[in-house]
């Protein structure tokens, strides 16, 4: 029966079920459970299926997004799925770690009035939906193009290229330094937000597509840009992701028990180190844990920290919560957790006992003051305001370098003053001919639905580059 | 894949492996190494490449058995596959006519240091090598290290064999005949790279070592591998793992190397008495 828009608008925005915090914060499970068929379809009533949708130009991607949620509301889910593959090949990733509320959701008419429709988690239903019912299609294979695509990296990036290529008629290579594909989806994400399972069924899909995977193949040193454009690669997508991790540049940075996010994160997702000594990787279990940042890595640190059996876990970030870059659902999730945030708050040295190891973290209050070039409040330090934190370790997360492998071993290949390759920026093409690139070789830190974007508009100016 | 074609014993829990890895192979230089990983549930650690053949398409790895992971991979035999490699990583040493060149080796660093000695030979050096153990039955590669240097020093701690004392004894011991040194290599344990560079500061002689941090990618991401050079943070995976030893901050290189000690050694004991493991864990030392 149709609903009226004004009945639409009376229903309240439905609250995804989640793991209890006190009992999540001791397991590495996935925080979220999911909407049930009755809330999907219930939220998914909530759209009013604008004429001219304003959530569509907030996707970096392009999907449909009426469109699918309109197939949830009828309850056609596997139809919903395949709405959303038509522009995402990774969908129950995107759903659970997208910021929508900074992209799709912010323009969604119902947020002027009330709460925008969870779009988000609508996207993970269905695509959650798709594969536990055992129903992911496979589009058949398009008529070979005869072109060869070599992708460097299977993160978010080079998965979308790979992906989209695939399905234009390429044949695709990936190629991954790790022993396991995913990029920062597998050595970054957490278990209790992204699933290794969910991550590997994507990963899955993009191969069933018709590109290949092979791991343990580092470009830039194995082999370089141009040896694979002399073995027959027609075109290459660069999507190298994050590079070495900065510092602050502090005294005590290099003391045991300090670890780069990158490291941390790791260690406990790649190498499963939280499963030590079933796994063989150690990591160090802190007790009074301090994790440097404001980002979504920085919460991805903090909460992993706490699950490693941390009694205190600190967020310490030198301006205020207004200004932290990470997604609203990853702050709420930390504090209810029992994150403790210690704001306006800047270390200033790492200190350590006369065996190397970290015993505290002099720290500088601050207050805020006019905005900066980001148009956030500069911070300013108080003066006098020297505190000491006790930790046993510290987590730095604060942004990554460029990746030097393969800008260094590529001639011509023209990179800013950071290393970050440069590309023009509505095709992802390098100074390099048939050369292209995206992810965070080249935004420098950015999140994985841009990366995808990246992908996917390299995709489409390749398959240009190739058939013109 | 990765399978093992030959394994050959070097010494009493040190074994040569030689590897099919045909890409790796090609590429390879020395001074390079190669990150693997033995099983589904392993580490990944960094192995030098100690020598490869392009023509064969295999690269050797020189594994002595410390931890867990070595110890597995010494458990591995020929027919065998090493579930991951990856490589060459790291930056070539840096190889030119020097003219008398110094190459130390220490105990398994020999394996390393051995296609750097053979390369800087062929390039025209006079390559004096001077490599030295703990004792004569864990000295390794001696013919490959005879035919690789110009002149050859052997060295071991206990005097079984060649000069009694450590390499930097018979360093020395060089240098006392009047020896005019353009240029030194050490690898080995850090003690004895730090001990080389003792003795070649004063003298002004360009020394360089390689470095083997913790790592855990070992392609530039993770971090794990920073060394202070130089007063600066270098990354040993992509900046190395050559440096210049001079400038090598050891306090902290020794303190760092030291992280996981304890997290090693209940790894090893639950790998060499899985049944009686989980009763002893966290009692400490296991002998």
């Amino acid at each position: 029966m149709p609903i009226d828009t004004k009945e639409r608008l009376k229903i309240p925005r439905q609250k995804m079920p989640e793991q209890d915090p006190r009992a999540r914060a001791t397991n590495f499970e996935q925080v979220n459970y999911g909407f049930t068929l009755e809330l999907a379809q219930l939220e998914a009533s909530r759209c009013i299926q604008c004429k001219k949708p304003t959530c569509i130009p907030g996707c970096p991607v392009g999907i449909d997004i009426p469109g699918f949620i309109k197939l949830i509301e009828v309850g056609d889910f596997i139809g919903a799925a395949r709405k959303l593959k038509e522009k995402n090949c990774l969908p129950a990733i995107c759903g659970r770690v997208c910021p929508q509320e900074i992209q799709c959701e912010t323009p969604c008419v119902l947020s002027k009035k009330g709460r925008s429709v969870a779009i988000g988690h609508l996207e993970r239903f269905a695509a959650d939906y798709e594969r536990e019912q055992g129903e992911v299609l496979i589009p058949p294979r398009p008529k070979p193009s005869g072109k060869m695509v070599a992708v460097v990296g299977s993160g978010p990036a080079g998965l979308t290229a790979a992906g989209e290529l695939a399905k234009m008629g390429h044949e695709v290579t990936i190629f991954e330094a790790l022993h396991k594909p995913g990029g920062v989806l597998i050595y970054g994400i957490p278990e209790f937000r992204l699933p290794k399972a969910v991550l590997m069924a994507e990963v899955d899909y993009v191969r069933q597509l018709g590109a290949e995977i092979e791991c343990n193949a580092v470009i830039g040193k194995r082999e370089t840009v141009d040896e694979l454009l002399a073995s027959g690669y027609d075109a290459i997508f660069l999507g190298t992701g994050a590079g070495l991790p900065n510092f602050m540049g502090i005294p005590g940075e290099n003391l045991n028990g300090v670890y780069s996010a990158n490291e941390f994160l790791t260690r406990s997702n790649l190498m499963k180190a939280y499963l030590f000594p079933e796994y063989d990787t150690p990591i160090v279990r802190g007790k009074n844990v301090a994790v440097i940042g404001g980002g979504d890595t920085a919460m991805d640190a903090v909460r992993t920290a706490k699950r490693l059996g941390a009694k205190n876990a600190y967020i310490v970030y030198r301006r205020s919560r207004e200004e932290m870059p990470a997604r609203d659902e990853e702050i709420h999730h930390a504090e209810e957790e029992g994150i403790e945030f210690r704001l306006l708050t800047l270390p200033k040295r790492i200190l350590g006992n006369d065996t190397g190891w970290v015993v505290g973290m002099e720290c500088l209050q601050m207050k805020l003051g006019e905005p900066d070039e980001s148009g956030r409040r500069r911070p300013i330090p108080i003066e006098d305001s020297e505190f000491v934190i006790e930790v046993d370790t510290v987590v730095v997360a604060i942004g990554t370098g460029a990746n030097p492998l393969v800008p260094r071993t590529t001639p011509g290949l023209e990179t800013n003053k950071w290393g970050n390759i440069l590309v023009d920026e509505a095709t992802g093409q390098t100074s390099r001919r048939g050369v292209f690139a995206g992810g965070d070789i080249v935004r420098g830190g950015a999140t994985v639905i841009l990366a995808m974007g990246d992908g996917q508009r390299a995709a489409r100016a390749i398959n240009e580059y190739l058939r013109s | 894949m990765n399978l093992i074609l030959e394994k050959r014993e070097l010494a009493p829990q040190a074994c040569l492996f030689v590897v099919k890895a045909p890409r790796i192979a090609r590429k390879a230089r020395p001074g390079q190494f190669i990150i693997l990983r033995p099983d589904e549930r392993g580490e990944r650690i960094p192995l030098t490449i100690a020598d490869s053949n392009p023509e064969r398409g295999t690269i050797t790895l020189v594994v002595q058995e410390v931890g867990k992971t070595t110890a597995r991979l010494g458990r591995m035999q020929k027919g065998e596959s090493i579930l991951d490699l990856v490589g060459p990583l790291g930056q070539p040493s840096h190889l030119e006519k020097f003219g008398t060149v110094v190459c130390l080796g220490g105990g398994f660093g020999i394996a390393a240091i051995h296609p750097i000695a053979k390369a800087l030979r062929e390039l025209g050096n006079w390559v004096i090598s001077i490599i030295g153990a703990r004792k004569k039955e864990l000295l390794i590669m001696e013919e490959e290290m005879r035919l690789a240097s110009s002149r050859l020093l052997i060295a071991t701690d206990d005097g079984s064999y060649g000069r009694p004392g450590f390499v930097t004894d018979a360093f020395k011991d060089l240098l006392e005949e009047g020896i005019q040194t353009d240029y030194c290599i050490a690898i080995g344990p850090v003690p004895m790279m730090r001990a080389v560079c003792k003795i070649t500061e004063p003298l002004e002689i360009k020394t360089v070592v390689s470095l083997n941090p913790i790592m855990v990618d070992g392609t530039g991401m993770c971090g794990a591998c920073r060394v202070t050079v130089g007063g600066k943070t270098r990354f040993a995976c992509v900046d190395g793992p050559d440096f210049d030893g001079h400038q090598v901050n050891w306090d902290e290189l020794v303190k760092r190397q030291g992280i996981y000690l304890e997290a090693e050694k209940l790894a090893m004991e639950m790998f060499l008495h899985p049944e009686g493991a989980c009763h002893r864990r966290g009692e400490g030392d296991a002998h």
